[in-house]
């Protein structure tokens, strides 16, 4: 047993991806076990090791803790990534999870019918494009800083730069008119534990393929 | 201006009324702003008051904040209902979005077309008896302590309350097999401020009918 976090998912990117990022932004290795049968994942519930019998789970500090969100908070809070106080947390929870809607769309994207998806797609673009980049581009350029808040790197921009990688993958000229993000695009993936994570051979995951969206099925028959 | 939270929402229970319970539940009086039409809520967007062009919104501390988990965990923080340390915020969190979960089915069921209502009402049911209620009812029963967590008051039980509530709404004696969760619900009722807020005359918000589930597709969808 390391002491090392083990992160318990299928191996790609779904629900876990955003605590893979954390972790790795705040240079905390760890271990990964992937679910590949339908088996493995039925044993894990029979061994009652998933509270609410799903997945992602994460073994830290002598917690099997499950649920994203809470995952991570607790990261974010025990690696200093969370803000100073309460005022600079409520900004970070306000913008992480206005990012996460939109990570949600990227989320189900594979799933959706193949008549679907020219829709979703650009309702994707739309959301980027009209609601969220422009919250943050002003953020930006309003104070000026390196940093989302406080001046300070924080889980907010781990998860902006996922969020502006994962639509990059789909809308390549998404950035065009965010001059600012562009900036903070460059700034944080030159962040020497950012930087190693976007390196080939890292515990990155791949965007979803086929294959990956038959495991899905195949392991959680949804 | 008064000093006290302001809400802006519609005027039923919704992704709010989590944040009204917490409140309440915290002691702390709160004013109310009803979005009555689409128009009111195309002001709000384009005035800027809304971060993400969504509601709930809460003017608070000089704040207006958006998004019902970041406004959660501000209020719970402010008012030490959110444990003691980082390991009971853990736990706090994991049950509370697990309960955002059921409560996602049960919240949705009244929206749902007839013709999918029955279905949606069996899988929430399901999930709450064979997925969510054991999960409580073992975390009682091991620790024997009044509250979920750390033997003291906290937002995961304000969260729980509330949810039973709403379970039952949906099945009346959904907890028929959970006899600390009944309990819970009891003696969790008894709070002063708790039994206050589930008082006639209340801001707590009823199900929703058909008059305003009507309004609420016009305004938000």
């Amino acid at each position: 047993m390391s002491g090392k976090p083990r992160l318990t998912y299928l191996n790609g990117r779904g629900r876990m991806e955003p605590v893979r990022w954390l972790l790795a932004a705040a240079g905390v290795e760890f271990e990964e076990i992937f679910l590949e049968t339908r088996e493995q994942y039925e044993k894990l519930i029979k061994d009652g090791v998933l509270m609410f019998q799903q997945v992602p789970l994460v073994e830290i500090d002598g917690m099997k803790m499950v649920q994203t969100r809470a995952i991570l908070s607790y990261i974010a809070g025990k690696y200093n990534l969370y803000g100073k106080d309460l005022k600079e947390r409520a900004l970070i929870d306000m913008y992480v999870e206005g990012i996460a809607d939109l990570m949600q769309m990227i989320l189900v994207f594979p799933f959706s019918p193949p008549e679907a998806k020219d829709k979703n797609l650009d309702s994707i673009k739309e959301r980027a494009t009209n609601r969220y980049f422009p919250v943050f581009e002003k953020v930006l350029k309003q104070h000026g800083q390196d940093f989302l808040v406080g001046n300070k790197f924080s889980w907010a921009d781990v998860q902006l730069l996922e969020a502006i990688l994962a639509v990059e993958e789909k809308v390549p000229a998404v950035l065009s008119g965010f001059p600012q993000l562009q900036a903070f695009k460059i700034k944080i993936s030159n962040m020497p534990t950012i930087k190693k994570f976007l390196q080939p051979g890292s515990p990155k995951k791949p965007p979803p393929d086929d294959c990956y969206v038959e495991k899905v099925f195949k392991v959680f028959k949804k | 201006m008064s000093g006290k939270p302001k809400l802006h929402y519609f005027n039923g229970r919704g992704r709010m009324e989590p944040i009204r319970w917490l409140l309440a539940a915290a002691g702390v009086e709160f004013e109310e702003c009803f979005i009555e039409t689409k128009d009111y809520l195309t002001k709000l967007q384009t005035d800027g008051s809304l971060l993400f062009q969504q509601v709930p919104m809460v003017e608070i501390d000089g704040m207006k904040m958006v998004q019902t988990r970041a406004i959660l965990s501000y209020i719970a923080g402010k008012y030490n209902l959110y444990g003691k340390d980082l390991k009971e915020r853990a736990l706090i969190d994991m049950y509370t979005e697990a309960m955002m979960d059921l409560s996602e089915l049960l919240m949705s069921y009244p929206f749902q077309p007839e013709d999918k209502k029955e279905q949606h009402l069996a899988n929430a049911v399901d999930k709450a008896i064979n997925r969510y209620f054991p999960v409580f009812e073992k975390v009682l029963k091991d620790h024997g302590q009044d509250f979920l967590v750390g033997n003291q008051f906290s937002r995961a039980d304000v969260q729980l309350l509330e949810i039973l509530l709403m379970a039952e709404e949906c099945k009346p004696d959904i907890l028929a097999k959970f006899p600390l969760l009944q309990q819970f619900k009891a003696k969790t009722s008894n709070i002063p401020t708790i039994k206050k807020f589930l008082q006639p005359g209340s801001q707590r918000k009823p199900l929703p009918d058909e008059k305003d589930i009507q309004k609420a597709r016009k305004i938000f969808f």
